[in-house]
């Protein structure tokens, strides 16, 4: 029997920290080998994503990011390997069942019609409602959760078409979020935000590792994001696994050099005292006098 | 943040709102009911659209060619005014009617489908591919007989094929390319009228009528029989639609998100293919080609109503229905005793439509 019969219905989201028990493995890949025709893109790479943690998935482009996260959520199957959703093969769960534990938030997000806001935002609920029913109080008091914690509320009767690349990605983060997930995958949630929204986007996923234990793997370009506010990180070159630990491990200027074949200077951000990258190759860079 | 919010409770619906929002029992998102989709709004809108039809309906059953009285030809059941109404113009009403609530449901599931607001049967060619089959049965089976079932299955199996083969054409490395597929079905489109020119060439004058009848599309004299299955086909089909409104909905935002949102979407693409395939056969193969009513009804309610499919999908039925109906009583009485095609009263309001269609919003739908 497929896990959906057994777990199935409206208090499935509710399930709060206690069943997502901070630590506990939420999603983990083992072994995965993946592609595009005869290219190769991911090898061997394993990983646990667990609850209450944020993992930032960083290398450089062309490295495997977002096939790794589309193969986490099971938009793409991976040539070998196998990806377990709380213990379960993803294959042993049916679509909706994967939807209601698992949100996807792509790197991009058109939209074809003129959808308002709050109607993007409650198509996070789908996965929770039968083919008939029309959303209720319930799943209006999420959506209008979601829209306040992304800072949206006041654009929620907008057409989504109206808004600039940065509050639509947000959008769709409040999607994922009304989606009441247990996992969460964000493809370069931080693409396009400005300084103060990338802060506050970090800051609000945090805050949800925090209160309900939800697990979060983020593909990132931005190292000193990952290493500000990524509990662990994993480090893919050339779609192998090349560091996978806390971000002071990882981020050394060793390991760094040689992943993106560039001089980098590791030192300690002065905030909280996490690692900090800066491009170290001294050819372009502006002379500066003190 | 926006200034109403903060005035809120942190992490809850201000205090007030949500006393009078439980109290009246509305959303407990005041001031956006306009922004989602409610119930409430589903059995207004379509109260409306209903009585807009029915309006519709008896003004087309009222007029004509011939001057009738209504309510002679009620109570009186010998007179011509009672044949004319029953037997003529009510058929003709209701086939119209059902044609149209068809034909416009099939564009909007069409146009989620490939997330494209111009595509329509009769533009990506499923429409001529019908009539291109229905004609070739009609020849065939008139000799061997049982045309009145060959001729409505041959429709629907060419339109399907149609329906397939422009889809197969516009994937482009595995993706849909919404440019390609205008193309390409503009070609078929045209393609199939060639293909009937041609069979009109070869075959005996005494075909020629009825396939020039099926070229420009009409509703002239249909018997009840023809009605009824249009009826159920198209009803049918419909009520498959409706349960399919959501999942085209999530659609929208591409096929890797409605995944990941719940949708088997190949499933979903099969059924709406093979479903809006046996609509348009059924249709096709009664009234001929009749372009245009998919895109410029669901596209004038889109704008009006919003996007929402489980709206959409039920506005379009009874707006297509109210819509067709109308081009036909102006088909009727333009240029009385004579009569236009109806397909051709459609097409003249179609084109220019669609011109405007692709100016306004195509760019946008293409660019994305």
């Amino acid at each position: 029997m497929k896990p959906d019969a057994m777990t199935a219905g409206a208090g499935d989201e509710r399930l709060g920290a206690a069943e997502c028990a901070a630590g506990s493995v939420a999603l983990r890949a083992i072994n995965l080998t993946a592609g595009y025709g005869a290219r190769t893109v991911l090898r061997e790479v394993s990983i646990d994503v667990r609850h209450g943690e944020l993992l930032a998935i960083v290398g450089p482009n062309g490295a495997g990011k977002s096939t790794l996260l589309k193969i986490l959520g099971g938009a793409l199957a991976p040539w070998r390997g196998t990806v377990e959703l709380e213990g379960l093969p993803l294959g042993g769960y049916d679509r909706r069942a994967i939807a209601r534990r698992l949100a996807m938030v792509a790197q991009e997000n058109p939209v074809a019609f003129r959808f308002t806001v709050l109607e993007i935002v409650l198509m996070g609920r789908a996965p929770h409602l039968g083919a008939f029913h029309f959303e209720t109080r319930h799943d209006l008091e999420i959506a209008r959760a979601a829209l306040e914690r992304f800072d949206l509320l006041a654009l929620a009767a907008r057409p989504i078409q109206e808004l600039s690349g940065g509050e639509r990605k947000r959008v769709f983060l409040a999607r994922a979020l009304a989606q009441a997930p247990r996992v969460a995958l964000l493809d370069e949630p931080a693409a396009f935000l400005d300084l103060r929204h990338v802060a506050e986007i970090f800051g609000r996923f945090r805050e949800l590792c925090g209160e309900r234990g939800l697990a979060v793997a983020a593909t990132l370009h931005d190292l000193n994001a990952a290493a500000m506010y990524a509990d662990r990180v994993l480090l893919l070159k050339d779609g192998a696994a090349a560091g996978y630990g806390a971000p002071a491990e990882v981020f050394t200027a060793d390991n760094l050099r040689a992943v993106y074949e560039t001089q980098v200077y590791v030192g300690r951000n002065p905030v909280n005292g996490a690692v900090m990258v800066l491009p170290g190759n001294p050819i372009g860079a502006r002379e500066r006098v003190a | 943040m926006s200034a109403p919010a903060r005035d809120r409770e942190p992490g809850g619906v201000a205090p007030g709102v949500k006393a009078r929002g439980s109290a009246q029992g509305t959303p407990p998102i005041d001031g956006l009911a306009q922004a989602y989709l409610t119930p409430a709004r589903v059995a207004t809108t379509l109260a409306i659209l209903a009585a807009i039809l029915i309006a519709v309906a008896i003004v087309a059953a009222a007029f004509g060619s011939v001057h009738i009285s209504l309510i002679r030809a009620i109570a009186d059941r010998a007179s011509a005014d009672h044949a004319i109404l029953f037997g003529v113009r009510m058929p003709r009403v209701v086939l119209g009617a059902i044609v149209g609530a068809v034909l416009a449901a099939v564009g909007a599931a069409l146009q989620a489908l490939v997330r494209n607001p111009l595509a329509e049967g009769g533009i990506l060619g499923i429409s001529g591919g019908g009539a291109f089959g229905a004609i070739v049965a009609m020849v065939i089976f008139s000799r061997l007989g049982g045309a009145d079932a060959m001729v409505p299955l041959c429709a629907f199996g060419a339109a399907l094929l149609s329906t397939l083969a422009v889809y197969r054409l516009a994937l482009v490395d595995g993706r849909l390319e919404p440019f390609t597929l205008l193309l390409v079905g503009v070609i078929f489109n045209s393609f199939w009228g060639a293909a009937i020119m041609l069979v009109n060439s070869v075959v005996n004058f005494y075909f020629t009528h009825s396939i020039i009848f099926w070229l420009m599309g009409s509703f002239e004299a249909p018997t009840w029989r023809e009605v009824a299955m249009v009826a159920v086909l198209g009803g049918a089909g419909c009520a498959v639609l409706m349960t399919r409104a959501r999942d085209l909905n999530l659609l929208s935002l591409g096929d890797d998100e409605a995944a990941e949102l719940g949708v088997e979407v190949d499933a979903l693409r099969r059924t709406i293919f093979a479903v809006t395939s046996i609509m348009i056969g059924a249709a096709v193969s009664v009234s001929g080609i009749i372009s245009f009513v998919g895109l410029i009804v669901p596209h004038i309610l889109r704008v009006t109503l919003g996007a929402d499919h489980r709206l959409l999908i039920p506005a379009s039925i009874l707006g297509g229905a109210a819509f067709t109906v109308a081009a036909d009583l102006v088909a009727r009485v333009a240029i009385a005793p004579a009569e236009l095609p109806v397909g051709a009263i459609t097409a003249l309001c179609g084109g220019p439509f669609f011109i405007y269609v692709l100016r306004r919003e195509g760019r946008k739908a293409l660019a994305s």
